[in-house]
């Protein structure tokens, strides 16, 4: 589509100097090429247009979503994949709020995000203007950084710097909110790369003697437990992280960030860990004696009852945040810097491996005792687990896969094989239902050459399936799995036990018929209601060359488990209900 | 790859709860090993600290907003220019236990344009001035008091008087504490500004945050 543009650059004529640069938008525009910027996802409106007006000659790809909600979600899982910021912009007013809660999303995961907003002339702001909203105090709370554009001059330097800090340091949103005067103003300076305020440093390399004490720690411990959490991915430190398991043969749990940091397909891997983890991975770290901690900030549905988190453990923390570090938890070495460069330092502060024969005996009988298996009658409806085994087995191994939050989450969660990071992708601190199919797109602009896969349940997905349209319109070949149990399942599920199975409100017999749905987007629908079904639509809508979204008629009886109820102790997770 | 995971009719299985042998240890609220039997929560104490902050539109509001939602416990903030140009001193009491006092350094040194945080140690120099309007109908008492407290009359008519109190906290409670005779009408009170105390410095200029 660009191609047919007149480009302004390319007019030494119209061009306003060497620059070509010509107004405040034109900057905006610039800062977000220099930084390497390939797509933007978001919404045209008033206050933005002249962003929009600039992006016309720019040979960045805009894609117009269909909710600014989608928008955000969809930058941000291209922030997932690719480790780079994803841009996601929309007008002002009603355009800033929508984007608020993909905003705070990103800020829980410390996603690379920024997020562009109109705003109403600085003449009239304060004045209650046609949508106007104060979208720098909106933010605050949940950006890493935002900022009030004031001048045209250092507007692209705004962007830029917005663009820094949500790459650097720990990662996470930034937010410039630009006035329409500010983007029509005059200005001929071009804003250069992205920069970091002068005042800002984050750590690298962690106090050495601190990782001594560490290494002295580990290297006496009788059941070591590393805990890699979503910062090993954000640090590229996979595989500094499985070298120094492998190394000292200690077993390692992720948490839903970190899944994917560590192949769960080797011996050393005890799973996922928390409120939804595996039982083993439960077990160990709750009887630890070591815990080392990397990239990760403790929270609730990961520690249950910080009372009985890991209590005979002595704690490592390495994170890049020192306000991370005995937030939640105490850490007894805390080792502040990037975790990339924090575990080399540590590999080589080793002087020898722990004794861990004895524990990892332990940890394989629990592999054992506490393995993930489904009960699946013949006589019942599809379950999910099996679907999403199914999906595993016939998607490559750097499949991306996305989710919603609810239960099909926790099953794709808990039956997929993770092997490699950057793999999975969904809302985990904020639980923001509707993330999967705007994170499938933003996911496949991402990595255009690999296989998308969107779980998704039927509340969530409801939430944002208008975006469909946006994936037939741009051809995205994704494939969406709505695991259809017919309600907001997780609340359903947590009805049945704590709420004496009063339904309110999570029932949803209402619910339409998704693989029509698809079509009338113009995308192609399958429906399952039989496990017999499931090979061969899977192949179909695998081979389907565009968007498909296959409605899975699951059980609605199926609920997740194990389960450690909030501020539970981990080490009593319950296999059943009965058990809680 | 190979499954994994296998299908059976039982579902999961494995000791139940009460069967596992699970460690003895606890920690308390803040995360923080104890022995249950001797250590009980950390008790919170009041401390000052001071942010030494870009004068930006909005930092007064990220480091209020900073306060509320993560529910530190503020007992008074004051802010103002320093001798710096587009430089302000926040001076904040809080009361909460040692491990709130380190995450409120922190999380505000997180803040783009705060440039440095620290805790003074428990002798800074620090004062609060408060403003008082009292009934007018014993001024000589009323200046008799003000007198007492190395105060001054602001103001004074038929009705009320006015009068300024500098001075150390707990001097300022006993001045209230003084003018309750006269029945107080007003309070305006500043919180605390302060200082460390001798040759050291209340912010490193140069620090940089992460």
């Amino acid at each position: 589509m660009s191609g047919e543009r007149t480009r302004k650059v390319q007019n030494a004529e119209t061009a306003s100097d060497a620059t070509g640069i010509e107004n405040g938008a034109d900057a905006v525009v610039r800062a977000l090429e220099n930084a390497g910027v390939k797509h933007l996802f978001g919404i045209q409106g008033g206050a933005i247009m002249p962003v929009y007006d600039a992006i016309y000659d720019s040979e960045m790809n805009h894609i117009t979503m269909a909710h600014e909600q989608g928008a955000v979600h969809a930058a941000d899982a291209y922030g997932i994949v690719t480790g780079e910021p994803g841009v996601c912009m929309a007008t002002s007013g009603p355009g800033a709020t929508n984007l608020v809660t993909g905003i705070a999303d990103a800020n829980m995961d410390s996603d690379p995000l920024v997020a562009l907003t109109g705003q109403v002339p600085t003449d009239v702001v304060g004045n209650d203007a046609f949508q106007e909203t104060d979208a720098v105090g909106i933010t605050s709370p949940v950006t890493k950084a935002n900022t009030f554009a004031d001048d045209p001059d250092s507007v692209g330097t705004d962007v830029g710097t917005a663009f820094a800090l949500a790459k650097h340091g720990r990662q996470g949103p930034t937010l410039v909110d630009l006035p329409k005067d500010v983007t029509k103003g005059e200005t001929e300076t071009d804003p250069g790369g992205p920069t970091l305020p002068e005042t800002y440093d984050s750590p690298e390399a962690a106090d050495p003697d601190a990782v001594s004490g560490a290494a002295a720690t580990i290297r006496k411990a009788e059941r070591p437990v590393i805990l890699a959490g979503g910062g090993v991915i954000k640090a590229e430190a996979s595989d500094e992280l499985r070298a120094f398991a492998m190394e000292h043969e200690i077993p390692v749990v992720t948490t839903m960030p970190g899944t994917g940091s560590f192949p769960e397909d080797h011996e050393l891997s005890m799973e996922i860990v928390g409120m939804h983890g595996t039982g083993y991975a439960n077990m160990a770290i709750t009887v630890t004696d070591c815990l080392l901690a990397v990239g990760t900030r403790f929270d609730d549905r990961l520690t249950g009852g910080v009372e009985t988190f890991a209590p005979d453990a002595e704690v490592i923390h390495i994170d890049i945040d020192p306000a991370e570090v005995s937030k939640n938890i105490e850490a007894d070495h805390p080792l502040i810097g990037d975790a990339k460069a924090v575990l080399d330092q540590l590999a080589d502060a080793m002087t020898g491996s722990p004794s861990t024969g004895a524990w990892l005996e332990q940890c394989e009988t629990w592999k054992e005792e506490y393995s993930m298996e489904y009960a699946a009658p013949e006589d019942e409806p599809v379950k999910p687990q099996y679907v999403v085994e199914r999906f595993d087995e016939a998607t490559p191994e750097d499949t991306i896969v996305t989710a919603g939050v609810g239960q099909h989450q926790m099953w794709a969660w808990q039956y997929w094989t993770w092997t490699q990071p950057r793999t999975w992708v969904t809302s985990h601190g904020l639980g923001a239902m509707g993330y999967g199919l705007p994170g499938a797109i933003g996911a496949k602009l991402a990595a255009p050459d690999r296989e998308v896969v969107c779980f998704d349940g039927d509340g969530s997905f409801l939430m944002t399936c208008q975006e469909l349209s946006v994936a037939v319109r741009e051809d995205l070949d994704i494939t969406v799995v709505v695991l259809n149990n017919e309600a907001i399942g997780m609340v359903r599920q947590w009805q049945d036990v704590f709420f004496g199975q009063r339904h309110m409100a999570s029932d949803y017999p209402w619910i339409p018929e998704f693989d029509t749905l698809a079509e009338a987007f113009g995308a192609r629908g399958f429906r399952i209601d039989t496990d017999e079904e499931v090979e061969g639509v899977i192949e179909e809508a695998l081979a389907y060359d565009g968007p498909s979204v296959v409605d899975v008629h699951i059980d609605p009886g199926e609920k997740v488990y194990p389960m450690v109820p909030g501020g539970g102790d981990n080490g009593l997770f319950a296999l059943t209900e009965e058990q809680l | 790859m190979s499954r994994r995971r296998n299908v059976q009719q039982e579902g999961l299985e494995g000791p139940p709860p009460e069967e596992r042998k699970r460690p003895i240890g606890r920690r308390n609220s803040q995360g923080i090993r104890i022995d249950p039997e001797v250590e009980a929560e950390p008790e919170p104490r009041r401390t000052t600290i001071s942010a030494y902050v870009e004068n930006e539109p909005g930092v007064l509001a990220r480091v209020s907003g900073l306060f509320h939602r993560r529910q530190f416990n503020i007992e008074s903030l004051t802010v103002g220019p320093t001798q710096n140009e587009g430089y302000s001193r926040i001076t904040l009491v809080v009361e909460e236990p040692d491990p709130g006092i380190d995450q409120i350094q922190k999380q505000l040194e997180k803040l783009i344009p705060v440039i440095h945080v620290r805790e003074l140690d428990r002798n800074p120099v620090a004062r609060e001035l408060i403003i008082l309007k009292v009934d007018g109908e014993e001024p000589d008492k009323v200046q008799a008091i003000t007198d007492m407290y190395d105060g001054e009359a602001l103001d004074a008519g038929p009705e009320t008087v006015t009068v300024q109190i500098t001075g150390s906290e707990e001097k300022i409670d006993d001045a209230i504490d003084a003018f309750k005779q006269f029945n107080i009408r007003e309070i305006a009170r500043t919180g605390q500004a302060a200082l460390a105390r001798g040759a050291e410095e209340t912010a490193r200029v140069e620090e940089r945050h992460t």
